[in-house]
Formats: structure tokens, sequence, C-alpha cells
């Protein structure tokens, strides 16, 4: 088994809203080997994004702990957790918003070198950086002093590829990365950050909803609805037998590119739960086609059911005892 | 910084978002005459007293309000002063009491925004409700009240002070709420949260991040504070409030008109510094208003 890179344990994360608490993620456990990608799908609003955050410290957790290489981050203070920063990046879906309209490619690029002192200031040393980096991300040279308006989402989000590789990370929270680009341009980009992850060893965090995309992409997959997960297993697994009434129900989703193929498609009823200030019980019961009285009454854990194969539902485990 | 390391290599034909506003400010023939006109009267008011051959001391009373001639060719004043001198160095008081004022604004306003903006929270809500207090004041009697007020303890040499910034005092509430809600929606932005994961400092954070991105709206409202402190100015001290004689303001110049022998027979005491102003305060308008547009041109009005 390979070495454990990242560990999360039982992290929460509460948002104080006029209405009440609201649970966007509410008790997730997971591990991650180096170099392997966990895809982490789930619909809009199930927490996803926030995870990926708490575990970069952008948010603060409101509870649990996360280990990066055996470290306990979650207690860091201000200086040890900058120093932190350089192993730990994010990319982000919105290649528009993510990138300063002020500043030119190559600024935006040089700007961690510059500020984590990894390239002294000597010009041509920071040059050299800065171009290796445009290179590796698929950018033209003669790029480098163009602003991100005049550039399409593909090569902008090279750009903030570029800049979260600029420190050397060994671990990457890609947070829908190619969800806000064309399709076309989605292929490129994934084959780049798979090509990088080959090249550099790269961790990833792969945040979507798009299965297919996760499909392409991931060596394990975890499945999250309203903060937490319901399922996780290697890639293959997840999508050969997927236990969980809301894995099943979001793989019967993906569209089949062919006019003959006929498949049940299970439509989802009711409404989704509110994350604010959830009851006990099951937190997809309420759109269940199996729920039975004891979804409604306690949480289900997330148990392995054998394979690496992680489930959180009764109607699994009772399946098993019997 | 990294740029101009980078700019050695010629083959891009980089456009920045400065010289894309520049090239749309341009193309705008109402601003750029807005700008030429501005930047005459700031020639004019710079060079004409330097090469007049009066001083801003001398009066002569035996030459008093005379029409203009080849000597004085606006005339001279109730003191035997030259109009065309008074004219263009109360044009350096009053354009100097513009810049001074907005350049005031600008500190207090972005600081206070900035600020505001950036840490939200409690020192957002005391900050914004200050401004809001300030923004309510009624602003032609407070100015009044306090120019009447501060009248007789401030020497007439620093009355020029006292109404810039009272002038500042009034307006900054204005420009602090622009910035901060620029702040606020740029704060959420992800290239904000990229800093953080980046690690960067707080100061570089506002300083390099932040203040660019709402450089053209200080611009901007600095430009059109201008226009409107000067014609503030000359409000005040028609009204005998602001920058008294004989220190000359287009204001008080203007002032004279009140008396209606003035107003009906010496047309050249009043007429130049009223035309000047007008001159000014439209030229700044338009300057402005061609920035905004060439900073914003989604913003159809």
């Amino acid at each position: 088994m390979a070495e454990s890179i990242l560990k999360v344990k039982g992290i929460k994360k509460y948002f104080s809203t006029p209405k009440g608490m609201l649970h966007a993620v509410d008790g997730v456990d997971f591990e991650m080997e180096k170099g392997e990608t966990l895809g982490l799908v789930g619909e809009s609003g199930c927490g996803k994004s926030t995870i990926g955050r708490v575990i970069l410290r952008l948010l603060e957790p409101t509870e649990g702990e996360i280990y990066f290489e055996d470290k306990n981050i979650s207690q860091l203070n201000k200086k040890e957790m900058i120093k932190l920063r350089r192993d730990m990046q994010i990319i982000f879906q919105d290649p528009f918003s993510s990138l300063n309209p002020r500043l030119s490619v190559s600024e935006i690029i040089a700007e961690p070198l510059i500020i984590h002192n990894i390239v002294k200031k000597k010009n041509s040393e920071l040059e050299k950086e800065v171009l290796r980096l445009m290179d590796l991300v698929g950018l033209a040279k003669r790029l480098v002093n163009a602003y991100p308006h005049e550039l399409d989402g593909g090569r902008r989000q090279r750009i903030g590829i570029a800049r979260a590789l600029a420190l050397r990370p060994k671990f990457i929270v890609a947070d829908e990365p190619v969800s806000a680009l064309d399709v076309s341009i989605q292929a490129q980009i994934l084959n780049l950050l798979q090509d990088l992850q080959e090249e550099l060893g790269l961790t990833y965090l792969f945040i979507t909803h798009d299965l297919s995309v996760v499909k392409h992409i991931s060596d394990n997959i975890a499945v999250m609805y309203l903060g937490k997960l319901v399922e996780k297993a290697p890639a293959d697994e997840l999508f050969r037998n997927s236990l969980h009434p809301y894995t099943q129900a979001l793989l019967s989703a993906i569209p089949v590119p062919s006019i003959k193929s006929k498949r049940e498609r299970i439509i989802l009823k009711g409404e989704i739960t509110s994350p604010i200030d959830p009851k006990p019980g099951c937190r997809f019961a309420a759109r269940c086609n199996y729920a039975m009285d004891r979804c409604f009454k306690e949480d289900p854990e997330l148990t392995e059911v054998g394979n690496n194969h992680h489930v959180a539902c009764f109607l699994v485990e009772e399946k098993a005892n019997n | 910084m990294a740029r101009r390391i980078l700019s050695k290599s010629k083959d891009s034909q980089a456009m920045g978002p400065w010289r894309v506003a520049w090239e749309r400010f341009r193309k705008n023939k109402i601003a750029i005459t807005g700008a030429i006109i501005f930047f005459t009267i700031v020639l004019l008011v710079i060079i004409v007293p330097i090469l007049s051959p009066y001083k801003l001391s001398e009066f002569e009373l035996s030459n008093k309000n005379l029409p203009p001639s080849s000597k004085h060719w606006l005339g001279t004043d109730e003191q035997g002063r030259d109009i065309l001198f008074r004219v263009f160095y109360g044009g350096r008081i009053s354009i100097m009491i513009g810049l001074v004022t907005a350049l005031i604004t600008v500190v207090i306003g972005a600081t206070v925004g900035a600020i505001a903006g950036f840490y939200g929270g409690r020192v957002d809500n005391i900050l914004m409700r200050f401004a809001e207090i300030v923004y309510s004041l009624p602003f032609m009697p407070i100015m009044i009240t306090l120019s009447f007020a501060l009248m007789w303890r401030v020497p007439s040499q620093q009355k020029l002070f006292m109404v810039m910034i009272i002038l500042a005092i009034i307006s900054w509430p204005g420009l602090a709420r622009l910035v901060r809600g620029q702040i606020l929606s740029l704060r959420e932005q992800d290239f904000m949260v990229a800093t953080t994961a980046l690690g960067l400092s707080t100061r570089s954070k506002i300083f390099k991040h932040l203040l660019p991105n709402t450089l053209s709206y200080i611009i901007v409202t600095a430009t059109l504070e201008m226009a409107s402190a000067i014609l503030t100015e000359a409000s005040l001290s028609f009204l005998g409030l602001g920058v008294i004689p004989p220190t000359p303001t287009w204001g008080n110049m203007i002032e004279r008109a009140r008396d209606i022998k003035v107003f009906s027979s010496m047309p050249w005491m009043w007429i130049p510094p009223g035309i000047l102003i007008i001159l000014t305060v439209v030229s700044i308008n338009l300057l402005g208003e061609g920035l905004r547009d060439a900073f914003d041109p989604k913003e159809i009005r």
C-alpha cells in the first residue's frame, strides 16, 4: 500500500444563516494515497467545494482534523500555514474570476515564485522559471505579456494551473476545473492534468458533478450527498457495482451516445432535504425509493462491504445480514 | 514588477487594461475636447500671472473700475487691480482647491472603503454607519454654519485650507461606499481565494489585488469630485463664506456682481471668472464622463 498523503477525520463545516446552522459538510472521513486521484462527486450545494476549501484551510472547519503527511494541519498557526501552502494548491472552476484582470500572464505566474522566494529576484532566473511553467502547461511563449481578458477559457485555465504548479505542490484540489469549459477544451485540460500528475507525481482531489469526467480521471470515487459521503469505492468498482440508491440514480443519468440504447432511468422524486439544521436520519431518505422507517431515525455510517468499497446505507447493511 | 522584467520579449503585442482604456478614451472626441480645454485652462492659469506685469498685492485706487483697455485687457476692479491677472491667479486658487479636495477625498474615502470592504463584519458596520451619518448631513447648511463659525477664528490666509478640508470631509463618504462595494464583490472572486491559497500577505492582497481593481472608479470619482469642489467653493465664496479677498478666487470675484451697479454697468468684473468657471467645470465633467466610458464601456447611459 502506498504512502498516505492526506487524511480527513470527522470534518464538519457549518455556516450560520438567519434560518439556522447550515450543515455544508457534516462529518466526512477519507484518506488519500500519494499519487492517486480521488474524484469527489455530488450535486450542486452538497458541500463538495466546501470540503476542498476546508482541506486547504481557506475555510476553517467547525470540527474535525486534517492530516497532511501525518501532520495535523488544522492547528497550524499563520506562519506554519504559509509554509504549508507550497505543498497544497487549488485550481478553480471559473477561469474568468480566478485571474486578476489587472495582471499579465507573467505577473500572475511569477507572484507565488516571488513571495515564497522560490526563485531569487534575479530577472533571468525568474523569466526562465515563468517560461518553464508556461511550457509545462502548454502556453505559448508569446503570451507572456498577454492579459487574461485577451485569452479564451482553456488558456486562462492553463494559467491558473501554472500558478498552482509554481510552488511545486504535492497535493492539488481541483475544484471543478473543467465544468466551465467547452467540451473540446475539457478533454485537453483533463489530459494536461493527467500528464502533469504522471510527470510530477501529484495527488488530486478532483471535485466535479460530471460523472463521465470523474470516470476518466479518478482512481477512487467518493459520492457526496448533502454534506455526507454516501459511497466510496475504486472507480471501476463504483461504476460496475454501485450500492447506494443515490449513486445508482446518478449513474443512470449519464447520457449514453446511442439511439438504440434503452435504459431504465431512475428518476428521483421528492424534495432535497434542507441542509439547515437537518433532523437525524439518512439525508437521502426523503427521495429514496427504498426508504424504510429506520432511515428516517438513524444516520447510516459509512462501512466497508469489501473490495475497498464503502457505503452508508441501511439497505446494504440489511442485505449483508440476511 | 515581473512585467517589467519580462517585457524584453518583443514578439508580444499585449494590451494591458490601462492601454485598452486609453485607446477607448482617445476615440471619444467629446472627452478629448474636454481634456484639451481643461489642460489649456490649467496652462493659462500657470503662465498668465507669471507673464503679467501686475502683482497680487499691487493696487492703484486712481485706476479703479476701468473698462477693458490696452493697458488692462479686462479692465480693473474697485481697487484698481488688473482683472486679467486676478482672474487667472484666482484660477490657480480655485483649481488647487479642486485638486486638493479631490485628493483628500480619495485618500480618506478609499482607505475607509477598502478597510470596511476587506475586513467586513463589525469593522464594516461601524465605518459605514459613520459614513452614512456624514453622508446624511444637509450639505449647504452645514457648510455655511461651519464656515461662519470658523470665519473669525481662522486667519484669512488659512481660510483656503479650511475650505478644502470642509469640502473633503463632506464628500468622502460617497467614494468610501463605492470602494467598499467594489471590494466586497472583488473579495469573493476566486482570484482573491487564490491569493490566500498562495499565502499572500494582507498588505499585498489589498494593494496589489484589490485597490488596482477599484482604481478606475476612484479616478472617475476624483475627477468629478474636483469639478464639484470648484463649484461649491465658488458658491461659498459668492456668499462671502469661502476664501475672502484679497486672495482672489473665481467665486469671490463673481461676488462683486451682487452690487447692482457692478452687475448692470461693469460686466468685465464678473463675466470673465463666470466663463472660466463654466468652462472648467464642463470640461472636467466631460473628461470624467469620458474616463468612465473608457474604463467601463458596458455601462450604457
